[in-house]
């Protein structure tokens, strides 16, 4: 061919390999860009359930801290959250205005397992990351059938099967009784509770009672487990009705062996307002640093997060381990998302969402966040905890994968 | 009813139609699914205003029918294979049952003592959905999880596709449709003036023969089914039920819509169902950090500005545009 | 036995919480005819205020009589500026306003408060004169409050001019206009005394259920019953049937249905008692002439 041919065929090599490698840098779904990152989240902010509304309100200050930073890889995250009032009803319709009209990148720890069963399938089928649910429902580690969907806390079952397991090796002749809200929560625990026992469950379980969110009290539910005769107790409630089991089962003279959820720890929220000398001697399992842990007062990690409160979320309550949850979870996402780079595909976030293996500040030393393709599960492991009338005060080994 | 009044109405409603059809091409999938849940809502506070609105029974507990229609749709969509247009029938059949038993109770309150009778309802309902001895069917505290149903035929209007969204939402529309010339045809003849008479003037009624616990508990029976057929579409729209999808919030929704739409008015269901669907979105818009006060507001100003709700604001706007329709009263 | 005695005395327990809001209720209905949605989330508003107070230092008692004057002249605003205007519409136009009331109060209170739960002390002493082994010293002294209040009421209604031109005004407004009576602020006062009642049965209650704000959302429904089965009118009846109610839900669920239905069970007292005996146990005949 002649010069001239030949230069511009040279010239259009050279340009098409510049356009295809400057193109092979950068990648976006919709919802990524240069500039920003949108992330999308639904929980209740009003309703019932709107004491976890903290949750979401201190990932949001986690976003204005690293915003104030610099951003991810130069990316600052825009955050739509979005409320449900625990309604599932709603919860799909937030996530469709999020996809469709917000066109978000994902949507992010949304809260509630009947919010997160009502959207799963309409995530799924759109290709959207349904990231880090803030509920530990065993279902969420399922990447066979939903690729998109992945849980963060220790799941229900399991914390149940290691209170169930704690209690074999202490007193394996206990008589049981169990409290448990009436959904799904509830019934995730007393699963992994049953599950746990294995054969003994029959026998050693004298009393299962459950409540409704709607109920005043839950007084008459401790006389039943008290009349049982039962020695040993699974408490199995949200906040506001695990301070009431406490402060009932003082006042009514009932000293059994006594588990409590991890959901409901909270010395400010729950173990003050019961009565902080009736919760001694009670045993949870943590995966995180309870900011009121003496132990912890010179832990960098405790600073941190202590600092960040003060700065970006100073109405939150320094002794509220939801927004310890909300710090961790922001953190591990904000860990996805640099692990991203440039490619901010939906795929990807997926990919390295599922190829983590950190720890967080304010995660137990020994606690590990941890997946893979197969293991949609990032936190597993849990170490037991026993109350002292101030504190949680870590005992035993460190329980899980 | 002046001629001239009937071809106006006709020719409004037909546009209406019109666009109502067009609607959905012209905006996004998200718009068309908030559009449907529109449509389903005015079935629902169509149901509640023909018992609360035509014969005076106030219902703080139509959540519940909602909530068994849906359940009835979904129970029969994942346990029998049922199609979804075929639950309809069978959600709205159940629900009038469930309505006239319930009816009769109903007789003896009047006022404040039926609305929180019905109150009690509400809130009883997600508790017995989530017991235990039905739980295979219901599927518990997890709910169902249903499969949105695929469009028959597809095609493109104004570069939009007809998708799954878009052919249920012509469905919902096309059972709305019918279930307004339903009611309309029920109320307009005797059976209307007799439930006026009898939410007027009970006793002058039962003097004239009318049969007091017939008409209400049949009233009662029809308006359950009413809002059983949209809960049944809603679910299949939503494609997801759980007790928690039914709170006592929702029953006092739909009240809310009959009372802004307008009572005893069969068009006004449509503005209760848009104010019901769109206002709180609004609100949470003008402030994150209390939308439900905005919400209160918004309601309390309404009922100050618009007693009568939407229709009768529009009724009196058109008396006066059109003095001479006032002369002739039907 | 002793596990049943316990069930009923515990049931004796909350019943008096439903008790106190019934009281409420029934005192709105008395001077207005009108049953008022919003009863529960001004309780939970008021409780709040008294918080807020004890949080800046204010004794108890103080920080009581306080919140119940705020919560009287509050009451009193609200009806003035809020529910008169729509007087004379139609009751759903007044059933969707104080349904707004509803939502109104409830998100303020999750916005200035937060929706942690928050404890709230008690008065009486844990190990005080007032313990026994069957009540806490808490239950006894809620209950005795709340016949103090059913009897200072019924002092008023009774015995001062007052509280008869508020009867007066009730029963028959046209009438009672006549004679002088300034019926307007006579419903303005019988908002503020529920109101003020509600703050009281608040203060009463959040001890037990803690402080938050759905606190009243489960207790309201139960306030209805123990108003209903007593009778609306009648605002002994009102304490005596919110007893009735508090026993059965406990018996029944305890022994009879377990707690997966206890809210059927509500439905079904409510249902029935209006059907057998639709004014109460206590409530008086009311004849419509033709």
């Amino acid at each position: 061919m002649n010069r001239k041919h030949f230069t511009f065929a040279m010239a259009a090599i050279a340009l098409a390999a510049l356009g295809s490698s400057a193109w092979a840098q950068k990648q976006y779904s919709p919802g990524a860009s240069d500039k920003e990152i949108k992330i999308g989240q639904i929980g209740p902010y009003s309703g019932p359930a709107s004491a976890y509304g903290t949750i979401g309100k201190t990932i949001g200050a986690y976003f204005d801290k690293v915003n104030a930073e610099g951003g991810i890889n130069g990316r600052k995250i825009a955050y739509f959250p979005l409320d449900d009032g625990y309604n599932p009803a709603k919860a799909v319709e937030m996530a469709r205005k999020l996809v469709e009209e917000d066109e978000v990148l994902l949507i992010f720890n949304p809260l509630g397992t009947p919010s997160n069963s009502a959207i799963q399938k309409y995530m799924n089928s759109k290709k959207v990351p349904q990231l880090f649910v803030a509920t530990g429902a065993t279902k969420w580690g399922d990447p066979k059938n939903f690729p998109w969907t992945m849980g963060w806390q220790p799941p229900y079952a399991a914390e149940g099967k290691i209170y169930a397991q704690h209690l074999l090796e202490t007193n394996p002749n206990a008589k049981i009784g169990i409290l448990y809200q009436n959904d799904d929560f509830g019934k995730d625990y007393l699963k992994g509770i049953e599950e746990g026992l294995g054969d003994k469950a029959k026998t050693m379980i004298v009393s299962k009672v459950t409540y409704e969110v709607t109920d005043p009290t839950v007084d008459s539910q401790m006389l039943t487990l008290k009349a049982s005769g039962a020695d040993a107790f699974f408490n199995i409630t949200t906040p506001k009705f695990a301070a009431q089991a406490i402060k009932k089962a003082a006042e009514i003279g009932w000293k059994p062996q006594h588990y409590l959820t991890n959901v409901s720890i909270s010395v400010s929220s729950v173990m003050k307002p019961a009565g902080p000398e009736n919760g001694i001697g009670i045993v949870t399992a943590q995966y995180g640093k309870d900011p009121t842990d003496p132990t912890w007062a010179s832990d960098p990690g405790l600073k941190d997060w202590t600092e960040f409160m003060k700065k970006y979320y100073p109405a939150g309550n320094l002794a509220d381990a939801n927004s310890v949850y909300g710090y961790g979870v922001a953190q591990t996402l904000v860990q996805v998302l640099k692990q991203c780079g440039d490619n901010l595909t939906r795929e990807n976030v997926m990919k390295q969402a599922a190829s983590l293996d950190m720890t967080l500040p304010m995660s137990l030393p020994g606690v590990n966040i941890k997946t893979s393709a197969d293991d949609f599960f990032p936190i597993e492991r849990e170490k037991l905890a026993r109350f002292d009338g101030k504190t949680w005060v870590l005992f035993g080994k460190v329980y899980g994968r | 009813m002046n001629p001239i009044d009937r071809r106006w109405k006709l020719l409004l409603g037909a546009l209406l139609l019109v666009a109502l059809v067009l609607l959905p091409f012209l905006v996004k999938n998200y718009r068309v699914f908030q559009f449907n849940l529109v449509l389903v809502y005015a079935i629902a506070v169509l149901g509640l205003n023909i018992l609360t609105g035509f014969n005076g029974q106030i219902s703080l507990g139509h959540g519940a029918f909602f909530a068994f229609g849906g359940y009835a749709a979904a129970v029969l969509m994942e346990h029998a294979g049922a199609p979804y247009w075929a639950t309809l029938p069978a959600a709205a059949l159940l629900c009038f049952v469930l309505g006239f038993l319930m009816g009769f109770p109903a007789l003896r309150l009047g006022g404040h003592y039926l609305a929180l009778a019905t109150y009690a309802l509400a809130l009883a309902v997600p508790q017995l959905l989530k017991y235990k001895a039905i739980e295979h069917y219901t599927g518990g505290v997890q709910g169902i999880v249903l499969v949105k149903p695929e469009p028959p035929f597809t095609f493109r209007l104004f570069d939009q596709p007809f998708n799954a969204d878009r052919w249920l939402y012509m469905f919902t529309l096309a059972v709305t449709v019918l279930m307004f010339l339903l009611a309309h045809n029920l109320l307009r003849g005797r059976i209307g003036r007799a439930l006026i008479a009898v939410r007027d003037h009970p006793i002058a009624a039962a003097t004239m023969g009318i049969n007091l616990p017939m008409v209400k508990s049949i009233t009662f029976g029809v308006s359950a089914a009413f809002t059983g057929v949209a809960g049944a579409l809603g679910a299949v729209v939503v494609a997801f039920v759980s007790p928690d999808s039914f709170p006592v919030l929702l029953s006092i929704t739909i009240l809310v819509g009959v009372v802004i739409g307008g009572l005893a008015s069969i068009p006004g269901a449509f503005f209760g169902a848009v104010f019901i669907q769109f206002v709180p979105n609004i609100a949470d818009q003008i402030s994150k950090a209390a939308p439900w006060a905005i919400y209160g507001v918004f309601l309390i100003g309404f009922m100050y500005l618009l007693p009568t709700g939407v229709m009768g604001m529009l009724r009196r706007s058109w008396m006066r545009w059109r003095p001479g329709a006032s002369r002739v009263s039907s | 036995m002793d596990a049943l005695l316990h069930q009923i005395v515990s049931g004796l327990a909350t019943g008096c919480i439903y008790g106190s809001i019934g009281l409420a209720l029934v005192m709105i209905y008395q001077a207005t005819h009108h049953i008022n949605f919003a009863q529960g989330e001004i309780a939970t508003f008021s409780t709040f205020i008294a918080w807020a107070l004890l949080q800046q230092g204010f004794g108890y008692w103080s920080a009581f009589l306080l919140t119940v004057g705020v919560s009287f002249v509050g009451g009193v605003a609200i009806q003035r500026l809020i529910v008169r205007p729509v007087e004379k519409a139609p009751v759903l136009t007044n059933v969707i306003v104080f349904i707004g009331l509803v939502v109104i109060f409830n998100s303020l209170s999750g916005w200035i408060f937060d929706y942690t739960i928050k404890s709230f002390p008690s008065p009486f002493a844990q190990q005080g004169p007032l313990s026994s082994r069957y009540f806490s010293a808490h239950e006894l002294g809620s209950f005795l409050v709340m016949l103090c209040v059913l009897l200072a009421l019924y002092a008023f209604f009774r015995f001062t001019p007052v509280g008869l031109a508020m009867r007066a005004a009730a029963q028959n407004p046209d009438s009672a206009r006549l004679v002088g009576i300034r019926v307007s602020w006579m419903l303005a006062m019988g908002w503020g005394l529920a109101s003020a009642i509600g703050a009281v049965a608040g203060m009463m209650v959040a001890p037990t259920v803690f402080l938050d704000p759905n606190m009243m959302a489960g207790i309201l429904i139960y306030g209805f019953a123990a108003a209903l089965l007593g009778g609306i009118d009648n605002p002994a009846g009102a304490v005596i049937g919110g007893l009735i109610v508090g026993v059965l839900e406990n018996l029944l669920g305890a022994y009879v249905i377990g707690t997966e239905l206890k809210l059927t069970v509500a439905l079904v007292l409510i249902v029935g008692t209006l059907t057998l005996k639709p004014n109460g146990l206590f409530g008086k005949q009311v004849v419509t002439r033709v």
